[in-house]
């Protein structure tokens, strides 16, 4: 049924190639808002659907692109399983698929890696209808170039992705939130000293006034170290990290640009106007904010990181932050090894590539 | 970047030879005596790295102190259309630093400074030639540390580590080099510095950092790292369980993972390396046992105790006939003593042996392992097997004397044939070691030509002359062919339905 499914892709690519048209790969389509527009005709990859191998003794699963990021999820729910690095869904409809393509990870992210570190392998259709595979269901493997973790945030411009091989992890065997109500000092000089020592912490969220900090791992661990941090127990915690990772949270409700800084943790305070809050111990910082582009994007380098436009319409703008020279040719040298005609997702990472 | 006169001068002709000589005469012009060794002598020390079946003297070495002069370097051997290999501590196990006769070997052993240590953002920034131990031991009075630790950690340096995407014993938990890496910077082979990432925890586009983790030193040379520090652990224990059966034990790991517990390390031997380790370092092992497993457990206090009582029972459940545990650094310290010299303890044995890196899904251990037997059988030689058995990641030194005639080569066909193996069952020809020379024939089983053409391609746009570590890591579609090597994929081989021993 998949290899049906690949031929039929297989097909429109190769058409595509020949008659030079763009094609926009479309998942669930939950993540159209991320990155620049796409003008191509739609690529859907859910007919590609289902696990492929699973078994809850080694620490991998192989799933069809177009399969239900959900469906996964609540497969290893049920053997004790998870996603180390939490991904948002940003809708029901998400799939596996757009989820490596999106290379977005949620709250546990600085704690337990990115989508990339959990890649193990894809098998990717390229812009020539060429079926590829890259990497394989183990977690050792320096054969070859690594082809496959650079997928992971390619926004599919470098071609569609039929099936990967993610690393697990076994779920933690207890949670627990605190509450602390902590000035801007407070809350940094308490994530500073929980990022230095080995502390069981999983996320964090602070929205300027409260900091919400998710402890998760062995019971007497979780216990010992909610009573170092002190503030108070979230009696239902699930909900609230569903909804930062989600972006449902009443903070993101707001008609102006959401900004997404990525800084070394510790980075000061950013000097720009606009609403901030903060996730994964000051890692990533969102800023709602109607200033402009340039203004943003220096103060992120000059606090050593980068920044997104990650809601909000960027006009004929970039909205990852620029590449230096160097660097974006070499991209454009890397996306027309898989992609030749441009056929994928033609200006969604960066115009022209 | 400094330029002068030489420097401008069209590439030069002739023959590779006559190249290396236009190209060095114009380093003596610049470079400080001290940075060039061409004495045959001093060659000597470079012709191998770890692997010393492969030997070739350079044309010569060049030991830069500065990014400048590496791009200096780069530039000329780009003018003249000299081959370079870059070379850390040459502490490699697949010939990635074998040189070339027509080339340079540019060393980075000066590049030795460990340059910022940022505890609170929990970051170094490091040169290519610091030895991985060293930074464990800088950040350690901030209570962190790397956590990659190959079994050279004491030697090995981390821009090697880079280049082949180093493992080590912790990997299970911490990943391996690539995860544990946030930033690079390169020299490309026309004198480029790329920036990738940095003290962020992402950087935009693609992952070029995780590109250049393996590379073999293929496609730049690295002159900074910034490597991400962990705080060290509370506490840790290591258990040691003897089998009676090598079957037994691997059901063991897999009951162990299956429970939800990820060990900080989960390591095997089989009978021939317990006996070879404990005849060497008198780590106390069981030598009657067909098989032991050392299981550390890292965390808080609490944890540590709570995790060995149920890692303790499921070894009984499986039919560990004795486990102990070390709680103690000088007792966890001798339980590692005999996995740590398992290779040199065979070096007693033998009078050489081979090293093999295949890597397996955890599920197919006790078949491959069968395999492995047969084969050794097959071969007429014998087969000493320790592994990382937590990722699946084997290790099987096979024995054999290099002063018989013919040994080495059946050494080498036995060891492809176990690359095969592992490539059946679904795994991969290097886990930790890398392609190097010593198998690019076995690249020949694990790719299709297509995914050769792009290894090949993505090599063309960072050096389209093919001057950097030329003919490592990927071999040409050409040499695949002659070989008439089957490829595997996914685990099928083609004409399933005949026996293949």
């Amino acid at each position: 049924m998949a290899e049906a499914a690949i031929a039929r892709l297989r097909e429109r690519v190769r058409e595509a190639a020949a008659t030079g048209t763009a094609l926009e790969i479309v998942g669930g389509g939950t993540k159209r808002f991320y990155g620049r527009s796409v003008y191509g005709e739609p690529l859907h990859t859910t007919g590609l659907s289902g696990i492929v191998h699973h078994e809850p003794s080694e620490l991998f699963v192989t799933v069809l692109g177009g399969t239900a990021l959900a469906q996964l999820e609540a497969r290893l729910a049920e053997t004790g399983q998870m996603l180390a690095f939490e991904p948002p869904h940003f809708g029901a409809a998400a799939t596996v698929g757009g989820m490596v393509a999106a290379g977005l990870s949620g709250p546990r992210r600085p704690w337990a890696g990115a989508v990339r570190d959990h890649l193990l392998g894809v098998r990717v259709l390229d812009g020539t209808g060429q079926l590829l595979h890259f990497g394989g269901e183990v977690m050792k493997n320096v054969a070859g170039y690594d082809l496959f973790r650079p997928m992971a945030g390619a926004l599919g411009t470098l071609g569609v992705l039929v099936e990967v091989t993610l690393k697990l992890v076994p779920l933690p065997a207890q949670t627990e939130t605190r509450a602390l109500a902590l000035d801007q000092a407070q809350m940094r000089s308490t994530l500073e000293r929980l990022w230095r020592s080995p502390q069981p912490v999983t996320a964090t969220w602070y929205d300027g006034e409260i900091l919400y900090v998710r402890l998760a791992g062995e019971a007497p661990d979780v216990a010992a170290a909610a009573r170092r941090l002190g503030g108070e127990r979230l009696p239902d915690d699930t909900a609230l990290w569903q909804d930062v990772r989600e972006q449902r949270l009443p903070w993101f409700h707001d008609p102006r640009p959401l900004w997404r800084l990525s800084v070394p943790p510790a980075a000061p305070q950013i000097p720009l106007p606009g609403d901030w809050a903060e996730e994964w111990s000051g890692a990533q910082r969102w800023l709602l904010s109607d200033s402009d582009a340039e203004s943003v994007r220096r103060a992120a380098a000059s606090a050593g990181g980068h920044a997104t436009l990650f809601r909000g319409d960027p006009g004929e703008d970039e909205v990852f932050q620029p590449l230096a020279a160097p660097v974006l040719h070499l991209h454009r040298r890397l996306k027309a090894i898989f992609d030749p005609h441009g056929v994928f997702n033609p200006g969604r990472l960066y115009a022209g590539l | 970047m400094l330029t002068d006169a030489t420097e401008k001068t069209p590439p030069t002709r002739g023959s590779a030879a006559e190249r290396l000589q236009a190209m060095l005469a114009e380093l003596r012009q610049w470079l400080p005596a001290e940075t060039l060794v061409t004495h045959p002598q001093e060659l000597r020390a470079y012709e191998c790295d770890g692997l010393p079946a492969y030997r070739r003297v350079p044309g010569a070495v060049v030991i830069p102190t500065t990014e400048d002069q590496v791009k200096r370097i780069l530039a000329a051997a780009h003018r003249h259309r000299v081959p370079v290999v870059a070379r850390g501590a040459g502490t490699g196990l697949s010939g990635g630093a074998l040189p070339d006769p027509d080339g340079i070997v540019l060393s980075m052993a000066r590049f030795n400074r460990i340059l910022s240590i940022d505890p609170v953002n929990r970051i170094a920034r490091v040169q290519p030639g610091v030895r991985n131990l060293a930074i464990s031991e800088a950040a350690a009075p901030h209570g962190l540390y790397y956590a990659p630790d190959p079994s050279s950690q004491i030697a090995c340096s981390i821009g090697g580590n880079v280049a082949e995407n180093a493992g080590g014993v912790h990997c299970l938990k911490y990943g391996l080099t690539v995860h544990n890496v946030q930033g690079l910077r390169v020299v490309t082979p026309d004198g480029e510095t790329l920036t990738l990432g940095g003290e962020a925890l992402d950087t935009p586009g693609y992952d070029l950092l995780a590109l250049l983790h393996g590379s073999e030193g293929m496609l730049g040379v690295i002159v900074e790292i910034t490597v991400k520090l962990l705080p060290r652990p509370e506490d840790v224990a290591v258990l040691l369980a003897a089998f009676a059966a090598l079957p037994a034990a691997a059901d063991a790991v897999a009951g162990i993972i299956g429970a939800g517990i990820v060990p900080a390390g989960l390591e095997m031997m089989d009978n021939p390396a317990i006996r070879a380790a404990e005849d060497f370092v008198h780590a106390g092992y069981p030598v009657d046992a067909a098989a032991i497993l050392l299981v550390e457990l890292d965390g808080t206090t609490e944890s540590v105790e709570a995790q060995a009582r149920r890692v303790r029972e499921l070894l009984q459940r499986h039919g560990a006939t004795r486990v102990d545990t070390a709680r103690d650094p000088q007792t966890r310290a001798r339980f590692w003593a005999g996995r740590k010299s398992a290779f040199p303890a065979v070096g007693r044995i033998s009078p050489d042996y081979y090293c093999m890196d295949g890597t397996i899904p955890r599920r197919r251990l006790a078949e491959v392992l069968q395999g492995i037997a047969r084969l050794s059988r097959e071969f007429g030689l014998a087969v000493v097997n320790v592994f990382h058995a937590g990722d699946g990641n084997l290790h099987p030194l096979i024995l054999y004397d290099a002063a018989k005639p013919g040994e080495l080569e059946r050494a080498e066909r036995f060891g492809t044939r176990i690359l095969e193996l592992c490539v059946q069952a679904g795994g991969t020809i290097t886990g930790e070691h890398g392609v190097g020379v010593e198998k690019l024939d076995a690249m020949c089983v694990q790719f299709a030509p297509a995914e050769l053409e792009r290894f090949h391609a993505v090599k063309q746009v960072f050096d389209p002359e093919g001057l950097l570590n030329p003919g490592k890591a990927v071999p040409s579609l050409h040499r695949c062919a002659e070989l008439g090597a089957m490829h595997v994929h996914g685990g099928a081989l083609p004409h399933p339905e005949l026996p293949r021993f």
